[in-house]
């Protein structure tokens, strides 16, 4: 008698199971479709491989300066981008600038992220005066101007690569609080957590294993959007020379230290901002991509 | 209407509250002693110990913040440590040039976004359509800094059409001529990201406003093409582009600041920019307090543009 609902439930489970899979099969065909987002996504790949792997490629050091070897143009041979005002090599400087600019464009994404979320999640999931206390607090740094606030943190800090996380990642968190609060709130008052809730679930579990797992996609995607954004403010940043400080690279410090030579060797200022401006529209096609497929409104005919 | 603003501008009291308490704590975040931050390196011990007794460095945080209020709310916002001239007279004027670029560029922002947008939306679909997305697309992620310096190089340098930088041309005979041509790059610079942003949110706003019942019901009737624009298109998309084009504001002011230093425009931007350079602390409280006030009302003017264009958002 018992083994009868058993095996229901079994095989209840079991198409669950499959429509979940048939559902995560039929994203990722959907983002497999989206030629711009995989094409993006394989281009980053490759940035992020080119810049760890940055010693490895070519014959030159970042800071490697050459006094006989100044302002060669792109396509000299030897150096294939051409030397700045030092005769540095330029791909180089452009890989190894590419591992200070990723990590100040994605790491305070993620940072950001997780923190907006914890705050998010309670503030939704609890209410009352901690949703009160939590929202007003973000509403002041919502009162800044993004870019000014990360600028005045970084400016009363020392410069710095981490000097340039912490401020980014204050600004931007926030903005991911508000997401998963108003996530939260639309997931709270659906029937299965209720019913959580009437099986005696204790609120942090049901917190952390009903809501958590609703709100999370919707963090992840926005996250993707604002990376590129966040590679172009970091770049600010240290184009302002709050970031890493000379002789190391970074695309920001590359522009700001080619404005110097911008009559005579202009391609020291355009490649890093071609650079910035590549990868910064590769992380929105990316995340336009992962939004599309993740959300079920937007089907493609 | 009026008690809407009223409401509006005492609910905005706690958060510029909040906001003059993450500025007082931006000496906090310096490293080394509050006394060397805000006078420089060169004061003199007994300079340091009259400013702790001045202060109140020496009791707790909640108190030193009162009396930095107090200071503040008399206007006195300290001397500049690099210029050693008091800070409300050094940003004062600068303001005012901040001011001039951030409007010109968010009349131009407003012009490009509004106009390629409503024409993209009408050929959805056309060469127009996706030429003018995909240059958007690329605005949009292009680093404002960046592009700025390239225009330069095209406009300044290479066809020597504008000057390179600055407001005002040193040698010649200035006035308000000499300052538009001055005036043209920084704001092109500054308004073409959110050009971009205000012309995509346009275009979807606009397609979706046309495909609503009523306006098929209008356009059934016979409804001439520009009437049928005018009073059932563009009205109903009016809210959401003018919100986004609030949300602007604050890039636009960001985005200023930048590109400020890029021509040294002789705004907020490029005195942040100095400041930072002379860890000038003061002046990088009184710019960021500033700028910071005129985003929070500017924010609330364009929720009264809103309600006055909506009339449903009075009863909120």
């Amino acid at each position: 008698m018992s083994s009868i609902p058993a095996s229901a439930d079994r095989a209840a489970i079991a198409s669950e199971t499959k429509a979940r899979g048939g559902a995560r099969f039929w994203r990722l065909k959907s983002f497999a479709r989206d030629r711009a987002a995989v094409f993006s996504a394989l281009f980053l790949l490759v940035v992020i491989l080119g810049a760890a792997f940055a010693p490895l490629i070519g014959h030159y050091g970042p800071d490697e300066a050459d006094n006989l070897a100044r302002y060669r143009p792109i396509g000299t041979l030897g150096h294939l981008l051409g030397t700045d005002q030092q005769g540095r090599d330029m791909l180089a400087r452009l890989l190894f600038g590419g591992r200070v600019s990723l990590l100040v464009g994605v790491a305070p994404t993620l940072i950001a992220g997780v923190i907006g979320l914890g705050l998010g999640l309670i503030a939704g999931f609890v209410g009352g005066i901690v949703d009160q206390i939590v929202m007003r607090c973000l509403d002041v740094v919502f009162a800044f101007p993004m870019v000014l606030l990360a600028i005045a943190i970084a400016g009363a800090m020392r410069p710095g690569v981490l000097t340039e996380i912490i401020a980014i990642t204050i600004v931007l968190i926030p903005y991911f609080g508000r997401l998963a609060r108003t996530a939260t709130q639309g997931v709270t008052p659906m029937p299965f957590i209720e019913a959580a809730r009437a099986a005696g679930g204790a609120p942090v579990t049901i917190m952390l294993r009903y809501v958590l797992p609703n709100v999370f996609s919707p963090v992840v995607v926005y996250a993707t959007t604002l990376m590129g954004l966040m590679i172009v403010v970091g770049a600010g940043l240290s184009f302002l020379g709050l970031g890493v400080q000379p002789p190391t690279a970074d695309w920001g410090a590359m522009v700001a230290e080619g404005r110097v030579v911008l009559r005579r060797a202009a391609h020291v200022t355009i490649l890093p901002g071609c650079a910035i401006l590549v990868v910064s529209l590769a992380f929105n096609f990316l995340g336009d991509g992962i939004r599309d497929a993740l959300d079920p409104r937007t089907i493609r005919r | 209407m009026a008690s809407f603003l009223i409401r509006r501008l005492v609910g905005v009291l706690p958060v510029i509250l909040g906001v003059s308490i993450v500025i007082f704590l931006l000496v906090q975040l310096a490293p080394g002693d509050a006394t060397t931050v805000l006078l420089g390196p060169q004061a003199t011990e007994a300079a340091k110990a009259e400013l702790r007794q001045a202060l109140g460095l020496d009791q707790p945080l909640p108190f030193q913040y009162l009396a930095w209020l107090k200071r503040m709310l008399s206007g006195d916002f300290g001397v500049g440590i690099a210029t050693q001239i008091p800070v409300t007279s050094l940003v004062g004027p600068r303001f005012l040039n901040t001011l001039i670029l951030t409007f010109s560029s968010l009349l131009l922002a407003m012009a490009i976004g509004y106009s390629v947008g409503l024409f993209a939306a009408l050929r959805a679909h056309s060469l127009f359509d996706r030429l003018s997305m995909s240059v958007a697309l690329l605005a949009g992620s292009a680093p404002p800094f960046w592009l700025g310096l390239i225009l330069v190089l095209l406009f300044a340098i290479e066809l020597r059409w504008l000057p390179v930088s600055g407001m005002q041309d040193m040698a010649g005979a200035g006035g308000a001529v000499d300052m538009l041509r001055h005036l043209v790059l920084p704001t092109v610079t500054t308004a073409l990201g959110p050009a971009a942003i205000i012309a995509r949110i346009v275009r979807s706003t606009v397609l979706e406003a046309l495909s609503k019942p009523h306006v098929r019901v209008a356009r059934a009737k016979g409804l001439g093409r520009a009437a049928l624009l005018r009073r059932h298109v563009v009205l109903n998309a009016l809210p959401p582009v003018i919100t986004i084009t609030g949300l602007q504001l604050g890039y636009l002011l960001g985005g200023a600041l930048l590109t400020e230093v890029v021509f040294a425009w002789p705004g907020l931007g490029s005195l942040l920019y100095d400041s930072i350079t002379a860890r000038d602390l003061p002046v990088i409280q009184a710019t960021a307090l500033v700028v910071a006030l005129s985003f929070v009302l500017a924010n609330i003017a364009v929720d009264m543009i809103n309600v006055i264009l909506d009339p449903r958002l009075r009863e909120a």
